[in-house]
């Protein structure tokens, strides 16, 4: 859905999205990676089970949650990549304990 | 922990200014900010973009010096902190690394800045539907375009800004949806002898439309009616136009745009007086010419207090910070008159374009009156018609929607559809958004786990 204008080249990154790596550069947002990504959308809803993606990249709108390193709901718009993170889409409403 | 002077809450243009300014005068300042890094929205990515200058543009990389200062400021700055809660004193609370904490200080300045206004149209909730906004975020933080021909919808500086910046980055643009009501020119036209004061501004957006012109972008005047189609995202939008036509295109990705409305639910929660403003159609805080609410010491500074862009919002920081200092005795009454004739004199100038604006990009009707068939609320899907159709029944607020049909009650917490919610209810009821009202905003602002609130237990242990 987005495209990078540049390959990821200063000390590339691999985060793990549902079992998938993905490159990417310092800095920039797990949701950013997750929209480069051929299934780029976050979660199912709790409601009617649709398919959502980020939709405003600044904390307000709460699309782009996901489960990052087993926690779940997170704001992936406000979270930068680290090497190795593990991120899950959420496809299930969040429990308590999780 | 000591109580602070002030507590700012944001680190954008108004949050960064009065930080620095009460450095200066040797205030204990601290700033938290949702963010991982400082720049606000409108800077966002600053230190770490330097490679696509060219592509953003001056006044985004004008935003590296006011960070530098800020770093030099001397002011504790605590990033991707989310503060979910205000109690008068003040005691602020909030999270950062899954934990909470407590902070204490005797002025609070908010400078938590504006989101992009919520258009609900049918399909609004696909993925590939994104704002504009969101898009101009993806270059400055990830150096990312959409990757094939994208729709661009709204109205309004910001759509013209990033056609500008995408097509500069090499990106393609399927077409530019202008949403702008045809013959809003002529109701702006009493307001353009004052924005002449800000010649230079405006000769930026004439530029920006020139550039787009010579692009070949193909523009498509007087929509007013939007609809994005698709099973798992977008496939195709469909579009009206004021005389009539609708016409139906495929598309990969849509952005929208219809401006931007201040950051309410932090005042809201503290019932800091709000007032409507038509020209904006939305709530601001009430503050006197420092930024101060209603309520003592509580500061709300930059586009939080109304929007008017950066410039305007470091001036507003300034102002707040200084009368913060005057409050707290660390700098005489004089001292600050003098500071604040020069602060209001830039500050009159940077509002000038502001009426013109205002009146140029006035949303269109349909913004606030979206067809039955759209989801109102993102979170819990609740649509415009679910919301008519109760609006009648006795003559329900925002409250007893939520409570009706969960409208703002997901993790949004009415984010995106309180507004919306707000004019459908005015609109059927035959009464201004005024009387009508907002959700009553209650803490956690941001949802908050439970280890987080047991944290606090920990941390206020570790205090004592």
């Amino acid at each position: 859905m987005f495209r990078k204008l540049h390959e990821p080249v200063s000390a590339v990154l691999t985060i793990n999205i549902d079992g998938v790596p993905a490159a990417a550069d310092p800095h920039e947002s797990v949701a950013a990676v997750i929209l480069r990504e051929a299934e780029p959308w976050t979660r199912l809803t709790p409601v009617t089970g649709s398919k959502r993606a980020p939709y405003c990249m600044m904390g307000v709108c709460f699309e782009c949650l996901a489960q990052v390193d087993g926690v779940a709901s997170v704001q992936t718009c406000l979270e930068p990549v680290s090497d190795g993170m593990r991120v899950a889409r959420q496809i299930t409403p969040r429990r308590i304990g999780k | 922990m000591n109580r602070l002077d002030v507590l700012i809450v944001g680190a954008g243009p108004a949050g960064m200014a009065a930080a620095v300014a009460a450095r200066r005068v040797g205030l204990d300042v601290m700033v938290i900010d949702d963010q991982p890094a400082p720049g606000g929205q409108i800077w966002r990515s600053i230190e770490t973009s330097a490679r696509r200058d060219d592509i953003l543009g001056p006044s985004y990389v004008e935003g590296r010096a006011a960070v530098e200062a800020f770093r030099a400021s001397g002011a504790a700055y605590r990033p991707r902190t989310q503060l979910w809660r205000i109690e008068p004193g003040f005691h602020a609370f909030v999270s950062r690394d899954r934990r909470s904490q407590e902070i204490k200080a005797k002025a609070l300045i908010l400078a938590t800045g504006a989101q992009e206004r919520p258009v609900p149209f049918p399909g609004w909730t696909l993925p590939g539907v994104l704002t504009v906004g969101a898009a101009q975020i993806l270059l400055k933080n990830a150096g990312q375009v959409p990757a094939g021909p994208v729709w661009v919808a709204g109205s309004g500086p910001l759509p013209l800004l990033y056609m500008v910046q995408l097509l500069r980055a090499g990106g393609q643009i399927a077409g530019y949806l202008d949403t702008t009501p045809t013959g809003q020119w002529l109701s702006a036209l009493r307001h353009l002898p004052r924005a002449l004061r800000a010649a230079s501004d405006l000769t930026k957006g004439l530029h920006w439309s020139a550039m787009l012109r010579e692009s070949k972008t193909p523009v498509v005047k007087g929509v007013i009616e939007l609809e994005a189609l698709g099973e798992d995202r977008i496939e195709t939008v469909r579009y009206r136009t004021n005389t009539g036509a609708t016409v139906t295109s495929k598309a990969d990705t849509l952005l929208i745009h219809e401006g931007v409305v201040p950051h309410l639910h932090a005042p809201l929660s503290l019932d800091c007086a709000v007032a409507w403003n038509s020209a904006q159609d939305c709530y601001v805080p009430v503050v006197d010419n420092w930024g101060e609410t209603s309520r003592e010491n509580l500061f709300i500074a930059g586009d939080g207090a109304g929007v008017a862009g950066a410039k305007a919002a470091q001036l507003r920081g300034e102002l707040s910070a200084l009368r913060v200092a005057e409050k707290l005795g660390r700098i005489s009454t004089d001292a600050i008159a003098t500071s604040a004739r020069r602060i209001r004199r830039k500050l009159n100038r940077e509002l000038a374009l502001r009426p013109f604006l205002d009146s140029l990009f006035k949303p269109r009707p349909q913004v606030f009156a979206p067809v039955d068939g759209a989801i109102v609320c993102r979170c819990e899907e609740v649509t415009a018609g679910e919301i008519r159709a109760l609006a009648t029944i006795g003559q329900p607020g925002p409250n007893q929607i939520k409570g009706a049909t969960r409208a703002g009650m997901g993790p949004c917490q009415g984010r995106q559809c309180g507004y919306t919610v707000t004019r459908i209810l005015g609109a059927a009821q035959n009464r201004p958004p005024a009387d009508v009202g907002f959700y009553h905003i209650r803490a956690p602002l941001k949802p908050v786990t439970l280890g987080e609130l047991a944290s606090l237990d920990q941390t206020a242990a570790h205090d004592r």
